[in-house]
């Protein structure tokens, strides 16, 4: 197959399209939890009385509004998100009205302007077909450009080419830390072995974070073309995609695109009928948070137990079986196709010295608008919360936004300022993490934050490293011991000491992470901690003897 | 498999442990470069003759001129090293990490069958432990004394796994393995059955000898008298590499 066969293709699913307008309702998870589904059931059955074909209604991905959905838009065929009439809070019993507006003038008391800064500040690339397509057909995909780049990829480019456009454009890691994703490609290329594997981590697991599930739910084929193309940079000739099983929608929309793939030739012994041949394969993760790593993300699809191990020898020598791996999170893929299709020079001219591109966002907490954002990097976290999240409700005052879930840390209201990049939330003693953001408003206690978090940790510690198993205990009974005010301060200095061995010491990331809430909260809240301890005068050390 | 096994093609490094010049192959952990020069690096995890588990993390030591601790027993020695095993911060957190064990489970040396000859005691002593900050769990802990031989007092198990690896790499039983998350960690014994009952047991008692602690003892043996003798195992894993 070559682009103008995919191309041809395209063009006749777009003609086999009579309809001039349709309704497009968001069956992602979380306009599903506040009843979508009856409200498409609602509206086909309407349309289908209508009879006349010249609507048509589809359930697409997230629109990224969740806090407003079931969302429904009512626009021209193929007109973007921007250019539609969109409702929320849609309930079954408004279906005829919608049905009965299409073309003509909005139902008012539904509308959902998207002229406001939610919509307009956005830059969509990893969510350019969410909200768009209907995630589990195909053929909608391709007329949307799905699988041109993979085509474009094996047919006109040889694989050092994809490597270098990957590595021109500046890519980063979306899972959390900002490895360069075209040196790791690169690394794993040049590897030796007659085997290779791509993994597809979509372990996402932070409190709060739901950005690979809205990608997997909306445009599962735009995380497979990347996985293709990375295979046939890097020589691999298998793919697992390791999903964990609390998204039952994302495990259904992911084997429905996989099957639908390997049929119309895009996965297989010979892709688009070329001597390139991949396959993918899911994994279901069984609940560990720690398995978002990559080494125990391994060991779990090889049978074992979901532990992690010393690094090196890093997946890129000895990783999947002993194999040369590359393991890439689900937002990485995803940005993959437009960068062979738009070239790396487009792609570097979004985001900022050092961090290109754009980023997906999770928005949570105290804000008004809570859901799905993609942003250019550099934008301020002010622009973020403000504009577009539209800033606190209830008339609160903004106290501190969260990012990089239990590996992340907090950033006070003095650097909103800051543009959101990897290198900036690093030196304000977080990370860019993998999308989660929680707003806190001025009720928050930012002790129990750094509770919530510790406790998580604690939970999810796999329990192989002294450091991390036990280390983390003992710092969520010394915070707890503070946020019930019973602390001394001399349990504030352990926990300080407890915050460096835990860090230094750990094994793996989630152990030598784990303290950076505590560390974060204390460097700009510490009079929060303070103020909860209690001011007697030294008490006897709590101590036992250990020995003998 | 341990890391070190004799290929034809390997190179020699030299390397500067704690100011000492040194040689080595260069498929050699540091720990056992550390070993083989009498070195002294606490470990609790590591075992001549297992793989390596890097649990414990009492062995990570200091790159000069690199600001991260490393595993002794999972890097490799490379041409150039700088490596400094002892330092004041490098104590600090050893205790501390000693502490932790001491504070996770019911460590009561007077009464327990490995007084005197137990790893931990050692090196907390070592170390210069005479107090515990940390609050005790005081976790409820149980003992099974189901096997004939044997017995397994998970009050004293500090998670090493050497059990573990010794059965399924030596013997080739595997009856132990791991259950559970964090500090809910348990050995367990097949599938989470007494150990007794246990069908893949051959009763070698190879888990006894390589226990650190008195986590693993001989049935009939009273405080202060189980001493372990666990030379076999370097001597079998030569073999078995053969």
């Amino acid at each position: 197959m070559h682009l103008e066969d995919l191309e041809a293709l395209a063009a006749r699913y777009h003609a086999e399209e009579t309809h001039e307008q349709e309704i497009r309702v968001c069956v992602a998870a979380s306009c599903q939890s506040s009843g979508s589904l009856p409200v498409l059931e609602a509206l086909q059955s309407a349309c289908a009385g209508q009879g006349n074909g010249r609507c048509k209604v589809k359930g697409v991905g997230c629109m990224g509004l969740c806090s407003a959905g079931p969302l429904v838009a009512v626009a021209k065929r193929h007109a973007p998100l921007n250019e539609s009439v969109l409702y929320r809070a849609v309930t079954p019993q408004d279906a005829a009205e919608i049905l009965a507006s299409s073309g003509g003038a909005p139902v008012e008391r539904l509308r959902c302007p998207t002229d406001q800064p939610f919509f307009q500040r956005q830059v969509r690339i990893v969510l350019e077909r969410s909200g768009l397509i209907d995630p589990e057909s195909l053929p909608e995909a391709i007329a949307h450009g799905g699988y041109s780049a993979l085509i474009q990829a094996i047919t006109e480019m040889t694989p050092a080419e994809v490597i270098r456009e990957v590595t021109a454009s500046g890519l980063r890691g979306r899972g959390g830390a900002g490895y360069p994703t075209g040196l790791k490609w690169s690394t794993v290329a040049k590897m030796p072995g007659a085997q290779k594997y791509v993994i597809c981590n979509a372990d996402e697991g932070d409190p709060g974070a739901f950005m690979d599930r809205a990608v997997l739910e909306s445009d599962p084929h735009r995380v497979l073309e990347g996985m293709a193309i990375a295979a046939y940079a890097i020589g691999a000739s298998k793919g697992y995609v390791y999903v964990r099983a609390e998204y039952p929608l994302a495990v259904a929309r992911l084997e429905t695109a996989i099957r639908a793939a390997r049929r119309a030739g895009f996965l297989g012994a010979r892709v688009a009928d070329t001597p390139f041949g991949f396959d993918i394969e899911l994994r279901l993760g069984a609940g560990a948070f720690v398995c978002g790593e990559e080494t125990a993300l391994m060991a779990s699809i090889e049978g074992l137990r979901g532990q992690p191990r010393p690094r090196p020898p890093y997946p890129a020598e000895s990783g999947l079986w002993g194999c040369p791996t590359l393991i890439n999170n689900v937002e990485t893929f995803a940005n993959i196709a437009s960068i062979v299709r738009r070239g790396s020079d487009w792609f570097a001219s979004i985001g900022t010295q050092g961090s290109k591109g754009t980023k997906v966002f999770a928005l949570a907490g105290r804000i008004k608008n809570t859901g799905l954002i993609e942003v250019p990097m550099g934008i301020s976290l002010r622009t973020i919360i403000e504009e577009i999240g539209g800033g606190i409700p209830d008339g609160k005052g903004f106290k501190a936004v969260q990012t990089g879930g239990p590996s992340g840390g907090c950033i006070p209201a003095d650097y909103l300022d800051t543009p959101v990049d990897y290198d900036s939330l690093k030196s304000l003693g977080t990370i860019m993490g993998s999308g989660g953001m929680i707003v806190m408003d001025e009720t928050a206690c930012m002790v129990d934050v750094a509770r919530f978090f510790m406790e998580f940790c604690m939970s999810e510690s796999c329990g192989k490293c002294v450091p991390c198993r036990t280390g983390t205990w003992q710092m969520h009974a010394l915070l707890d011991r503070i946020a019930r005010g019973e602390g001394t301060p001399e349990d504030l200095a352990l926990l300080e000491e407890l915050c460096e061995v835990v860090q230094s010491m750990s094994l793996c990331g989630l152990g030598q992470t784990a303290p950076n809430p505590v560390l974060s909260t204390l460097r700009y809240f510490r009079h929060e901690y303070e103020a909860k301890l209690q001011n007697q005068p030294l008490r006897k050390p709590q101590t036992q003897r250990g020995t003998g | 498999m341990p890391l070190s096994t004799a290929r034809s093609n390997v190179r020699v490094v030299t390397l500067k442990i704690d100011g000492r010049d040194l040689s080595a192959r260069e498929d050699e952990t540091l720990l056992e470069v550390c070993r083989e020069h009498r070195i002294p690096v606490p470990s609790l995890c590591y075992l001549e003759g297992l793989s390596v588990w890097a649990g414990c993390r009492l062995c990570m030591v200091e790159l000069v001129n690199q600001n991260r601790l490393v595993a002794s027993c999972a890097t490799r020695a490379a041409e150039g090293m700088e490596v400094q095993t002892d330092s004041e911060r490098l104590r600090r957190y050893r205790r501390t990490l000693i502490e932790l064990l001491f504070a996770e489970r019911n460590h009561v040396c007077a009464v327990c069958v490995s007084n005197g000859h137990c790893e931990l005691q050692t090196l907390a002593q070592r170390l210069g432990i005479d107090h515990i900050r940390f609050a005790y769990r005081q976790a409820h802990e149980v003992l099974d004394s189901s096997h004939e031989l044997f017995r397994l007092d998970h009050n004293r198990c500090i998670l090493c796994t050497r059990c573990v690896r010794v059965c399924d790499e030596i013997e080739g039983a595997h009856v132990w393995d791991v259950m559970g998350r964090g500090s809910q960690c348990r050995i367990i014994s097949d599938l989470a059955i007494p150990w007794g009952q246990s069908e893949t047991c051959t009763n070698c008692g190879k888990c006894v000898q390589v226990c650190p602690t008195g986590a693993l003892i001989k049935q009939g043996t009273s405080a202060g008298e189980m001493v372990k003798d666990r030379h076999f195992l370097p001597i079998l894993a030569r073999r078995r590499a053969r």
